[in-house]
Parts: C-alpha cells; sequence; structure tokens
C-alpha cells in the first residue's frame, strides 16, 4: 500500500510542471504600502540558454500588450512595473506577459502569462509610521505652548544679534533718505526659507512705514510677489500709512536666476539703498548680491538656511542669521505670544533629537561592546526605520 | 588665432564683456545688456510657461476631459485653474480681495506638503547618519563619528533659542558655533573653487570660441 502511494506521489512530483499552466510560471504581486502605482512581477528562469526578457502589459479595456520593461541579466527574474510613462490605475485589471531574448536581442518564446491583476493602494503607508509619531507629537507641543503662551506665561527668547540691528538698519535708511531694499530669496513658497522671509517681510515693512522710508522688494517668483505685494501693502494699512504705500516698490523682475542678479545689482548701483535684507533663500547668486551691496556701502543684514551660501553672506554682510535663526525672526520681531510659543515647542523639538541622537548611540554602543546582540539593533533602526 | 565668424558668438561676447563692465563702474553699456537679459528671460519664461504649464497642465487635460466626457477629471482640472486666475483680480482694486484666496490656498498647501518630508529629511535622514552604531578606536572613521557626533550635539545646543545661553548650554553652544564656522569656512573655500571654474569658462569661450588664441 505505501508502496503504491510512493508511486502516485513521485508520479504527481514528475506530472505536475508537464500540467502546469502557464499562468503558474508568472506571478505577479502588489507591491504594499504604495499608493497602487506599482506591481512586482516574478517568474522562473527558463531551462534554455537566454540573454534577458521583455515584459508586456494588457491593459483591461485594450487589445494591444505594451512594453513595459527590458531586462538583459537571465539570472534576474523579478521586475517591478512602475513607470510614470504607462501607468497602472489601482482597479483596472491587467495581465503580463514575458518574452525571453537571445544573445541578439531578438524575442525567443513567451515564457508565460500572468493571471488578471489590479494593484491596490494602501490608506496607510506602514513604513512612515515614525513620521506620523513626529508630526503628532510636533503638532502636540505646538498646541501646548500656543494654550500656555496664550495664558500670558512670558516666555524667553534668547538675543539675535542680526535681528536686534534691524532697528538701527531701518533708522539709518530713514536718516540718510535712501530705500532700503528687501530680497525674499530666490526660492518658491513651498521652501520654508521663503515662508520666513515673508514673515519677516511684516514687521520691517510696518516698521518702514512708520519711518515714512521707502523699501524695494523685487522678486523672482510672480506667486511669492504676488504674497509680498500684499504684505508689504498690509505693513502700511496696519502702520496707519494706507496712503504711503506705493504698489510699484513691490515688483517681479524675472524667475531667470542671473537675469534677476544682474537686475538687482543695477538698482543698488543706481538707487543706493542704505539697507541691504537679503532674507530667504539663495543659491550662487548671494556673493554676487553681497558683494554689491557691500561696494555701494549698505548696512547688509542677510539671513538663510542655504549651508552653501552661508559663508558668502557673513564674510559681505554685516549681520547673518544662520540657519534657524532666520525661522525664529518672526517670533523674535513681533513677540508675539503665539509666535513665541511655537518657538518654544521648537526648541522642545531639538531637545527631543538630541535626546535621540544620544540616547541611541549610547544603546548602540552598550550593545557593540557588551551584549552583541542583533535583535536590539534592529529594535533601535527601526526607530528612525533606517532600512524602510 | 582664428577669429570665430559666427555674428551669434560675437554677440554673445559682446554681451558677456558688457556684463563684466559692471566690475569698473555701473554704465550704460552694463544697463543695456542687463536689460537685455532681464527682457529675453522673461520672454523665454512666458513662452515656456505658455507651452509646459497653461497647455500641458489646463488646456489639454480640459480638453480631453471634454472629449471624454469626464465631469471629475473636467472639475479636477477647472478648480485650481479658477483658484489660480483669482490672481489676476489684484488688477482691480474693487476685487483685489479675491487675490488673498489663491495666496491662502498656496500657503497652506506648501506647508502642509511640506511637514511629512521635512520631518524625514531634515530630522530621520540627519539623525540615522549622525548616530555611533559602534567604535573601534583603532579606526580613524570611528574617531571622525564622534566628531560629528560631538559637533552636531554642540551646534543643536547653539540652536536653542527659549534658554538663556550661559553656563553648561552657553559653553556648550560657544563649542557648537566653532563647529558652524570651521563648517562654513570648509565650505567657503570648496564653493570659491567652483565659482573660479565658472570664470574658467567663460574666458575659455572668450579667447577659444571667440578670438581663437587658445585652442
Amino acid at each position: 500500500m505505501v508502496k503504491i502511494i510512493l508511486i502516485f506521489a513521485s508520479l504527481a512530483v514528475f506530472i505536475s510542471p508537464l500540467c502546469a499552466s502557464q499562468t503558474d510560471i508568472i506571478v505577479v504581486e502588489d507591491i504594499p504600502n504604495d499608493d497602487g502605482s506599482a506591481l512586482l512581477i516574478s517568474w522562473e528562469k527558463p531551462d534554455y540558454d537566454v540573454y534577458g526578457y521583455q515584459i508586456y502589459r494588457l491593459d483591461q479595456g485594450t487589445d494591444e500588450y505594451i512594453q513595459v520593461g527590458e531586462i538583459t541579466n537571465a539570472e534576474q527574474t523579478e521586475f517591478i512595473d512602475y513607470d510614470p510613462r504607462y501607468p497602472l490605475i489601482p482597479g483596472i485589471q491587467v495581465q503580463y506577459k514575458i518574452i525571453s531574448l537571445d544573445h541578439f536581442g531578438n524575442e525567443l518564446e513567451v515564457i508565460g502569462t500572468s493571471e488578471l491583476v489590479s494593484a491596490k493602494a494602501s490608506l496607510f503607508n506602514s513604513y512612515k509610521v515614525n513620521s506620523f509619531i513626529a508630526t503628532v507629537f510636533i503638532f502636540g507641543a505646538l498646541i501646548f505652548y500656543l494654550n500656555y503662551a496664550r495664558k500670558g506665561k512670558g516666555l524667553f527668547i534668547r538675543k539675535i544679534a542680526g535681528l536686534d540691528a534691524l532697528d538701527e538698519a531701518v533708522g539709518r535708511a530713514t536718516e540718510m533718505g535712501k530705500p532700503v531694499l528687501y530680497v525674499p530669496g530666490l526660492s518658491t513658497m513651498d521652501d520654508v526659507a521663503t515662508i520666513a522671509a515673508i514673515n519677516i517681510l511684516g514687521p520691517v515693512a510696518k516698521k518702514v512705514a512708520e519711518y515714512e522710508t521707502k523699501i524695494i522688494v523685487p522678486n523672482t517668483n510672480p506667486i511669492v510677489y504676488t504674497i509680498t505685494h500684499e504684505v508689504v501693502k498690509e505693513s502700511y494699512l496696519e502702520a496707519g500709512r494706507p496712503d504711503a504705500f506705493d504698489t510699484d516698490q513691490v515688483y517681479f523682475i524675472t524667475d531667470v536666476q542671473f537675469a534677476f542678479v544682474a537686475a538687482v545689482n543695477g538698482v543698488m548701483m543706481r538707487e543706493k539703498p542704505a539697507t541691504n535684507l537679503f532674507l530667504g533663500m539663495f543659491w550662487a547668486e548671494s556673493l554676487l548680491l553681497a558683494e554689491t551691496g557691500n561696494i555701494t556701502g549698505a548696512i547688509q543684514i542677510a539671513g538663510t538656511d542655504a549651508v552653501t551660501q552661508l559663508p558668502f553672506f557673513i564674510t559681505a554682510c554685516d549681520y547673518t542669521l544662520i540657519g534657524e535663526e532666520l525661522y525664529a525672526a518672526s517670533a523674535y520681531l513681533s513677540r508675539d505670544p503665539i509666535l513665541v510659543g511655537t518657538l518654544k515647542a521648537q526648541d522642545l523639538e531639538k531637545a527631543v533629537i538630541l535626546f535621540l541622537l544620544l540616547g541611541i548611540s549610547l544603546f548602540s554602543l552598550i550593545n557593540y561592546f557588551l551584549i552583541h546582540s542583533d535583535a536590539i539593533n534592529r529594535i533601535l533602526a527601526s526607530i528612525l526605520m533606517v532600512n524602510s | 588665432m582664428s577669429i570665430s565668424t559666427n555674428p551669434w558668438v560675437w554677440l554673445a561676447a559682446f554681451l558677456t564683456l558688457a556684463i563684466y563692465s559692471f566690475l569698473y563702474k555701473d554704465n550704460l553699456i552694463y544697463r543695456f545688456a542687463e536689460h537685455v537679459f532681464v527682457g529675453a528671460s522673461v520672454g523665454w519664461s512666458v513662452a515656456i510657461i505658455w507651452h509646459l504649464t497653461v497647455f500641458q497642465y489646463i488646456i489639454d487635460p480640459l480638453k480631453e476631459a471634454i472629449l471624454n466626457r469626464n465631469i471629475l477629471e473636467f472639475i479636477l482640472v477647472l478648480v485650481p485653474t479658477l483658484i489660480g486666475l483669482m490672481y489676476f483680480s489684484r488688477f482691480s482694486r474693487r476685487k483685489g480681495w479675491l487675490a488673498r484666496w489663491p495666496i491662502a490656498v498656496t500657503m497652506g498647501y506648501y506647508t502642509g506638503i511640506s511637514v511629512t518630508p521635512s520631518i524625514e529629511t531634515n530630522i530621520f535622514k540627519q539623525v540615522e547618519g549622525t548616530i555611533l552604531a559602534s567604535f573601534n578606536p583603532g579606526s580613524l572613521g570611528s574617531w571622525w563619528a564622534l566628531l560629528l557626533l560631538v559637533g552636531v550635539v554642540t551646534t543643536l545646543f547653539y540652536f536653542f533659542f527659549s534658554v538663556r545661553h550661559t553656563g553648561f548650554v552657553g559653553r556648550t553652544a560657544k563649542v557648537g558655533i566653532w563647529f558652524v564656522m570651521i563648517a562654513f569656512g570648509a565650505s567657503f573655500g570648496y564653493t570659491v573653487m567652483a565659482r573660479v571654474s565658472l570664470l574658467i569658462g567663460r574666458i575659455q569661450f572668450l579667447l577659444h570660441d571667440w578670438l581663437g588664441i587658445i585652442k
């Protein structure tokens, strides 16, 4: 009896590859934690000599296969179908066909076709759980300190020299009867430095309006221009001087980097502003602007989070706001309890980062020297999801 | 020596020299080059935006949505377009306030969309790169990694704004600003090298492409 069972079993093992349909050879799996724009296709390497494979896809509702990939390595039998030119649409069924290639790149034969499958969009990306926790923590800290500040509890801010000099700089322009030049960087609104620069523009323009001085704000981005125009107009209104606002003092020049620099340099040489403020995101133009301002003898305050440009500003300007000092500026200038509260929340976040850095380093070193556990390493790595 | 006979090379050479004349002082030739540069760049940008933004993201998708009778697609393109068009309301004195709507949408959208990438790139990736996971006293790399950790920690102390920089915090922050300045010095030298290569590129154009003095 046992012999009969063994014979049937061995026959089954022998016959099954012969009976396997072509669809068994190609396996298509959905890539998890994505927006349904990718599928993983894997297949078995054929038992004859091949150079590579071509991957074709048939989309539901169409009658023609499109080539979505080519592999020139016989050993590679996996392919991720993710190409914005041929996007996968979640819920739309597709079928794959793999064709082997010879050493001249000619198609040999169809290895197989897959079953009908469709990509699935995930509601949550589990790889980003740590980002979610960090976001919740950041917003939690913000809300806590905003409420704390609203209760009227005074919050301390340390001295930032560059911002203390702003009053002096605007005052100097007033005394000399010359304008203040404010360049809000060359970036777009998705840049934090631009947002910070616009936040600082408000109090500066208000001060300028109060002193009855002129402010010139050249822009390189049309959207930033619209916003700076509104901010300056609003500041004049707040200062009780809406009549003094000249719509032509905030203008758009061009969105081409060096053409903008040429024009601003020209403005500096002709209008001779007494004060130049370069706040926001800058690239190679930083030194060209700051050097020209230096030649005209203007007092210059710069601020950026562009690490490669900061040395140039430090060299050529009187005061420089380094990195996060630029973000802190609006709270520092206005002393608005709500903005100061956000600054306090940021400090708490930095303290947590410090704790993470030192804590994980310390535990990693203890594990490295004393415990030697891979599990601990994995736990520490998972805190930052470094392998995802 | 073979001077170029191509009029475009001559024009480019003239404009290059006109821009460099700023090194002497602001003058008429520089102003001419500056205005040509700004005018040409704006004209070029308008053409690019017209073809690559207005047509690609508004007109073509709207046409396609109408042809396919896809109402959802039509609305998804039309609504942002209308919000964007509100920027133009600032040309009207009475309806100028409408420009605040797209400003609010832009600010809100960009601030929101930058939260997660900022956390991932500016916090997690930086922390990951700084963590001291192992230490081998015989390896120079380990000592560099330790220096990096000390540099990051002390620099973070400098950027605490709501704490008085006195005592331990003050001393640590001072070490941090030293690290920052040393890094800026290195960055300065590195970037100056890149700028010199740009100058060499221009000089090469003048001496090779235009005057043909060097080969």
